[in-house]
C-alpha cells in the first residue's frame, strides 16, 4: 500500500525526536527565507517585466540575487536614532512581525508522511486542534509591530502613518476571520493537516440532478468561493499589498510607520512584508487550494501524485504560483482611497460574510436533516423569493435635490472668501495685445526675409513705447 | 514536580510580575505593553491546563484587540514618548483595594476547591467548548450579543458627538 | 514530554529561533555598520524642514470607532470558531444555527447602527 495516500492525523504530531524537530525548523525557516528572495525577485523583475523595462539582471542569473546583495548592503549601513524616539520600543518594535509570522509557517502542511532517516513523520512541523487560531493570532499580533513601530519614533508622520495602517489591519482583521468559519464548518476541523484531508477527493453528491450525481469538486476555493474571494482580498489588506498598500502612500504620509528608520530595522519592517505574503500564500493554499495535495487533472492518470516527497513540489508550485498573484495584481490595478478601502471591508465584506455563513449554516443543516425533496426545494424557493423581495422593495436612495450654482453659492456662510462673479469675463492681458499689434508690421515687412529681422521689428517697436 | 507544575509556576511568577509593573510604570504606552505579557503568559497558563481554544481566544480577544483597543485611546489622546509626572495615582488606596481583592479572590477559591483534584482534559478543543456553549450556556451567549451592542452604541454615541447632536435635533 | 505539550514546545522552539535569528542580524548589523552620529541625523523627518513642537499629533476619533468594532467582531468570529466544528453533529442542527443567527443578527445590529450614523464614512 505504498502508493496510498498517508494522511496525517493529529496523534502522529508531537512524537518526534529531538533532532527531527530541529530539521524541521530549520527547513522551514530556509523555505520562509527562500520564498521571501523569491517574491522579492518576483516584485522587481515580473513588475518590470510587465511594465517594459528589463528589470534586475546584473547579481546572479537573472538578477535573482540581488535581493541577498541588497541585504548585505543594509546591515552594512548606518542605523540612525531619532532623538525623540523611545529606544527600547524603537529597538524590538521591528522585529515582532517578522518574528511571528514567521512563527506562522510551523502549523502548515507541506506533506504527508514520509520517512526521513527512517522515521516515519509528517512534513509539517507541528499541529494543534486549533491551528488555524496559532495563524490568526499571529497576523494579529503583527499589528504591534506597525503601532508601536509609528509611536517609538517620536516623530509625527510615523504616528499618523502607524495609526492608519493598523486601522487598515484590523478592519481586514475581521473579514479575514469571518471568512475562515466557513471552512470550518465544512471541514469539521480547526487543525491545518485535518482541513487538507478534508480536502481530499471529490465525493459524490447526495443530491442529482435528473439521475445524475454530480461529483462534488473538493478543493474549498470552489466550493466555497465566496469565503475564497473574501480570503484573498483580505490577505492583501493583512498584508498591506497593493492595491492596500496605503501605509506606502509616499504622497500622503512620506513612508509611513517606517520613515524614521533605516539600516537593518528598516529592512526588517521590509521582510516582514514579504513574510506575511508567503504566510498568506501557504494558507490559502492550504485552506482553499487543497493543500499539498496534487491538482486534478495529474490525480486522475497518476496516483502516486500524492505519496510521498512529491505532494512538497505541488505545494510549492500553488505558493509560487500565489506569490506570483499578488506581485501581479500590484503591477495592474492603482492603490484605493482610504475611504473607499475602509467602505469595502465594512460595507461589501464583513456583511456578505455573515449572510453567507448563515446561509451556508442552513444549508447543510437541511441536507443533513433529510427534509423530503418537495419540503427542501419549498424552503429553498421561499429563501430565494424573500431575498427577491426584499431586493425589490429596499428603499431606493432618495435623489439629491439638484440646486443651482447661484443657490449653492447664496448658500455658502458669511465672511467665505469672496468668489468672483459667475459671469466673469477674462480680460484679455494688456501684454498679449501688445504683441499681437506689434507683429503684424512685422509680418508684413518680412517678405523673404529671416526671423532675425522679426526680432529686431519686435525690439524696435519696444523702444518705440518707451 | 511535572513540567506542567514548573510551567505553571514559571508563568503565574510572569503574569503577576508584569501585572504589577503595568500599575507601577510611569510611562503610560509601557504600561500597555506590559499588560501585553500579562495577559500572554495567562494564555499560557491555560495552554499548560489544557485548555486550548480559550488559550488561543485570549490571544486573539485580549492581546489582539483589547490591548490594540487601548493603545488605539492613549494614542488618540496622549501618549508621550518617556515618563509622565503628572500621572495621578493614589498609592495607598489602590495597594489596598488591589490586594484586598486579590487575597479575597484566592481565599474564596482555596476554601472551594480544598485539595481536590482535577485530571487535565486531553486538550479541551473547540468541540467540547461547543458543545457546551451551544447545550448549556445558550442564554448567556445570546444575552453576551446585547451587552456588546449596548457598549458599542454608547462607544460611538460618547465618541462622536456630532452623531449624538443629530438624534437630538 | 507528552504530545500535547510536545506541539505547542516545538511551537516556542520555532519562535525562540525566530528571535534568535533577528539578534544575529542585529548584531550583525551593530559590529559592521558605520557610525557617525551627528545632530542632524538625529533629528525626525519633517520633509526637510526643522521639526517644530512635540512628537504628538491630534489624530481622528474615529479610529477608535473601527478598534472598537474590530473587538465587536473579533469576539463575534471567537463565538463562531466552535460553533461551526460542531453545529452540524447530531443533536445540534438547525437549533443551533437558529441560536447563531440570534446572536449574529443582534451583533449585526450594530454594524447597521454604526453605517446609519455615518460612523462607517470615511470623510
Amino acid at each position: 500500500m505504498r502508493f496510498l495516500t498517508q494522511d496525517p492525523t493529529l496523534a502522529d504530531f508531537g512524537h518526534d525526536p529531538w533532532w527531527l524537530i530541529l530539521l524541521k525548523i530549520v527547513v522551514a525557516f530556509i523555505f520562509g527565507m527562500s520564498m521571501i528572495l523569491l517574491g522579492v525577485w518576483f516584485e522587481r523583475r515580473v513588475v518590470a517585466r510587465m511594465a517594459v523595462r528589463p528589470g534586475l539582471n546584473q547579481v546572479g542569473p537573472f538578477g535573482l540575487l540581488q535581493t541577498l546583495a541588497d541585504g548585505i548592503k543594509g546591515i552594512l549601513k548606518e542605523d540612525l536614532l531619532p532623538r525623540t524616539a523611545d529606544k527600547v520600543v524603537f529597538f524590538f518594535a521591528p522585529t515582532v512581525p517578522a518574528i511571528f509570522a514567521l512563527t506562522a509557517l510551523s502549523v502548515i502542511p507541506f506533506g504527508p508522511m514520509v520517512s526521513i532517516f527512517g522515521v516515519q513523520t509528517p512534513l509539517q512541523v507541528t499541529d494543534v486542534p486549533v491551528a488555524v487560531l496559532v495563524v490568526l493570532a499571529c497576523s494579529a499580533m503583527g499589528i504591534y509591530g506597525i503601532v508601536l513601530g509609528g509611536w517609538a519614533s517620536g516623530s509625527t508622520y510615523p504616528l499618523l502613518g502607524g495609526l492608519r495602517s493598523s486601522a487598515q489591519m484590523i478592519s481586514y482583521e475581521v473579514a479575514m476571520g469571518l471568512s475562515i468559519v466557513a471552512v470550518f464548518m465544512t471541514a469539521g476541523t480547526m487543525s491545518t493537516s485535518g482541513i487538507v484531508a478534508a480536502q481530499a477527493g471529490g465525493s459524490e453528491a447526495s443530491w442529482s440532478i435528473f439521475g445524475w450525481h454530480p461529483t462534488v469538486p473538493s478543493w474549498y476555493a470552489i466550493l466555497l468561493i465566496p469565503s475564497f474571494l473574501i480570503f484573498v482580498v483580505s490577505a492583501f489588506g493583512e498584508t498591506n499589498r497593493a492595491p492596500f498598500d496605503l501605509p506606502e502612500a509616499e504622497t500622503e504620509l512620506v513612508a509611513g510607520y517606517m520613515t524614521e528608520y533605516s539600516s537593518i530595522k528598516f529592512l526588517l519592517y521590509l521582510l516582514s512584508e514579504y513574510v506575511a505574503m508567503v504566510v498568506m500564500s501557504s494558507i490559502i493554499a492550504t485552506m482553499f487550494l487543497g493543500g499539498w495535495r496534487a491538482p486534478w487533472p495529474i490525480t486522475a492518470f497518476w496516483s502516486g501524485a500524492n505519496s510521498g516527497w512529491w505532494p512538497l513540489l505541488w505545494f510549492l508550485a500553488k505558493v509560487v504560483l500565489l506569490l506570483f498573484i499578488f506581485v501581479w495584481v500590484r503591477a495592474t490595478l492603482p492603490r484605493l482611497r482610504y475611504d473607499q478601502f475602509m467602505k469595502l471591508g465594512w460595507k461589501v465584506l464583513l456583511p456578505v460574510n455573515l449572510i453567507w455563513i448563515l446561509l451556508l449554516g442552513g444549508l447543510r443543516v437541511m441536507q443533513d436533516e433529510q427534509f423530503s425533496g418537495r419540503n427542501r426545494w419549498l424552503i429553498i424557493g421561499g429563501a430565494v423569493v424573500a431575498v427577491l423581495l426584499v431586493a425589490l422593495l429596499w428603499p431606493a436612495r432618495k435623489a439629491e435635490p439638484k440646486t443651482t450654482l447661484e443657490e449653492q453659492m447664496s448658500a455658502r456662510p458669511s465672511g467665505s472668501f469672496p468668489l468672483p462673479p459667475l459671469d466673469l469675463q477674462v480680460p484679455p492681458s494688456p501684454r498679449a495685445k501688445r504683441v499681437v499689434a506689434e507683429r503684424r508690421p512685422a509680418n508684413v515687412t518680412a517678405s523673404g526675409a529671416g526671423s532675425g529681422q522679426v526680432a529686431d521689428a519686435d525690439t524696435d517697436a519696444d523702444e518705440k513705447e518707451v | 514536580m511535572t513540567t506542567a507544575d514548573v510551567l505553571m509556576l514559571a508563568l503565574g511568577a510572569v503574569a503577576v510580575g508584569a501585572a504589577a509593573a503595568v500599575v507601577t510604570t510611569r510611562q503610560i504606552v509601557r504600561a500597555g505593553l506590559w499588560l501585553v505579557v500579562a495577559l500572554g503568559s495567562l494564555a499560557g497558563l491555560y495552554l499548560v491546563l489544557s485548555a486550548e481554544l480559550v488559550a488561543w481566544v485570549q490571544v486573539l480577544i485580549y492581546v489582539g484587540a483589547v490591548v490594540v483597543l487601548l493603545l488605539f485611546a492613549v494614542m488618540l489622546t496622549r501618549a508621550p514618548i518617556g515618563v509622565s509626572e503628572d500621572l495621578d495615582r493614589s498609592r495607598w488606596p489602590g495597594l489596598l483595594i488591589g490586594g484586598g481583592a486579590g487575597l479575597g479572590l484566592a481565599a474564596l477559591l482555596i476554601d472551594a476547591y480544598q485539595w481536590s483534584t482535577v485530571d487535565l482534559a486531553d486538550g479541551a478543543g473547540a468541540e467540547e467548548v461547543g458543545a457546551a456553549i451551544f447545550r448549556s450556556w445558550v442564554l448567556p451567549f445570546e444575552v453576551l450579543s446585547v451587552l456588546l451592542l449596548a457598549a458599542l452604541v454608547g462607544a460611538i454615541v460618547i465618541s462622536r458627538p456630532d452623531v449624538s447632536a443629530r438624534v437630538g435635533r | 514530554m507528552g504530545g500535547y505539550l510536545g506541539s505547542y514546545a516545538t511551537l516556542g522552539l520555532l519562535l525562540a529561533v525566530g528571535v534568535l535569528f533577528f539578534l544575529v542580524a542585529m548584531t550583525a548589523n551593530r559590529l559592521l555598520r558605520t557610525n557617525r552620529p551627528s545632530a542632524a541625523k538625529s533629528t525626525t523627518y519633517e520633509c526637510g524642514l526643522d521639526p517644530v513642537g512635540g512628537d504628538w499629533a491630534q489624530a481622528q476619533i474615529r479610529y477608535y470607532v473601527y478598534a472598537y468594532l474590530y473587538v465587536l467582531f473579533a469576539v463575534e468570529a471567537v463565538f463562531l470558531f466552535p460553533w461551526a466544528v460542531i453545529f452540524d453533529d447530531p443533536g445540534f442542527g438547525m437549533t443551533a444555527v437558529v441560536e447563531m443567527g440570534i446572536f449574529v443578527g443582534v451583533l449585526a445590529l450594530g454594524l447597521l447602527y454604526a453605517w446609519r450614523k455615518r460612523v462607517l464614512q470615511w470623510t
